[in-house]
């Protein structure tokens, strides 16, 4: 009996894979119609965020030349503008649930642009730090209001929260700059 | 060695080994509840990159697979060393994507296609060339809700 066991238990354990499907969650926009083409690039400056990377894997932030530790201050920094800043983007008074009607700063886009060379880990770094920008503020205003993290509060309340900080981060049409 | 000889030798009996059984039986269980089967044998090597923010996948049945990367050795006579597309257990092009999408989908009950998400398992070292051909090719198969596979860490650097 005890051989039989032992002998499943050496299978188990063989063909056992721990590994757990993880990995960052993204939508993708709609392929675009023809009538909605005219309509694309009508957002302002300001509220655009402008991410690129290179094939070298060098990173253009704003069109300035950046340093990939930074990003995520910087990201933080567009997405909640707190000093009301012109050069961010702009706030629009909305209401919502728990916390009355407050600016919210739901214009702001952030635009990833790469290369057809950028390598697979450069580019999943960078959505990484974004995606962490917007986790921090989230999980601040959680805290502040709360008293708990994002990911602990109830569906309704982290509702709240996806509406004052929702994530946008898009996905330019691919351009082909640098070659392979 | 003296010192070793020097010691007593003491008379140790036998281990009880009535619960033995019983302790190989509670791990036998473990290992067969915890086992998932790989579904597909993978022939493109993949390493996953490094992420903190990671999500995991909550329900496995709606979630197809995209694997990305450069063939394994035995493969690398017939399909070079290019990272190569797999679906299922087959290399192929990004124009099948849609074909084996709509698949994927028509095996989903009807409520669930919405829900349809698919896994990008691409190693670190693909350029992005074959990825954003993926990434349009999933946007006309309308398969909208994507993930990066990626492991967990707790900081890049």
């Amino acid at each position: 009996m005890a051989d039989i066991a032992f002998l499943l238990l050496i299978f188990f354990l063989v063909t056992t894979t721990l590994d757990t499907d993880s990995g960052i969650m993204r939508r993708l926009p709609p392929m675009p119609r023809e009538e909605d083409m005219q309509n694309q690039d009508r957002i302002r400056e300001r509220n655009v965020f402008l991410v690129m990377i290179n094939k070298n894997n060098e990173l253009l932030v704003e069109l300035e030349p950046f340093d990939i530790t930074q990003l995520r201050e910087r990201a933080k920094e567009f997405i909640a503008n707190p000093n009301n800043d012109p050069a961010l983007p702009e706030k629009t008074m909305q209401e919502v649930p728990y916390f009355g009607t407050v600016e919210v700063c739901n214009k702001g886009v952030i635009s990833v642009q790469n290369d057809r060379g950028t390598s697979y880990k450069m580019y999943l770094q960078v959505q990484n730090e974004l995606v962490a920008a917007y986790n921090e503020l989230r999980d601040e205003l959680a805290m502040q209001k709360f008293g708990e993290r994002f990911d602990d509060l109830p569906e309704d309340q982290q509702e709240a929260i996806r509406t004052i900080y929702p994530l946008n981060i898009s996905e330019a049409e691919p351009k082909n700059v640098g070659g392979q | 060695m003296a010192r070793f000889g020097n010691k007593k030798k003491k008379e140790v009996g036998a281990i009880n080994t009535a619960s033995l059984p019983d302790i190989v039986f509670m791990l036998l269980f473990f290992f067969m509840v915890t086992t998932v089967m790989r579904e597909v044998t993978l022939k493109v090597s993949i390493k996953p990159p490094d992420a903190t923010e990671v999500k995991k996948l909550e329900n496995k049945s709606l979630v197809s697979y995209i694997y990305i990367g450069v063939p394994h050795k035995s493969f690398q006579d017939l399909y070079g060393t290019e990272p190569r597309i797999q679906l299922n257990d087959q290399f192929k092009q990004v124009r099948d994507i849609e074909e084996f999408i709509a698949q994927e989908r028509d095996q989903l009950s009807e409520a669930d296609q919405t829900k349809m998400t698919v896994s990008l398992k691409i190693d670190e070292d693909t350029r992005m060339g074959i990825v954003t051909d993926v990434k349009q090719a999933l946007r006309r198969a309308s398969a909208l809700k994507i993930n990066y596979s990626a492991r967990k860490t707790e900081s890049i650097r």
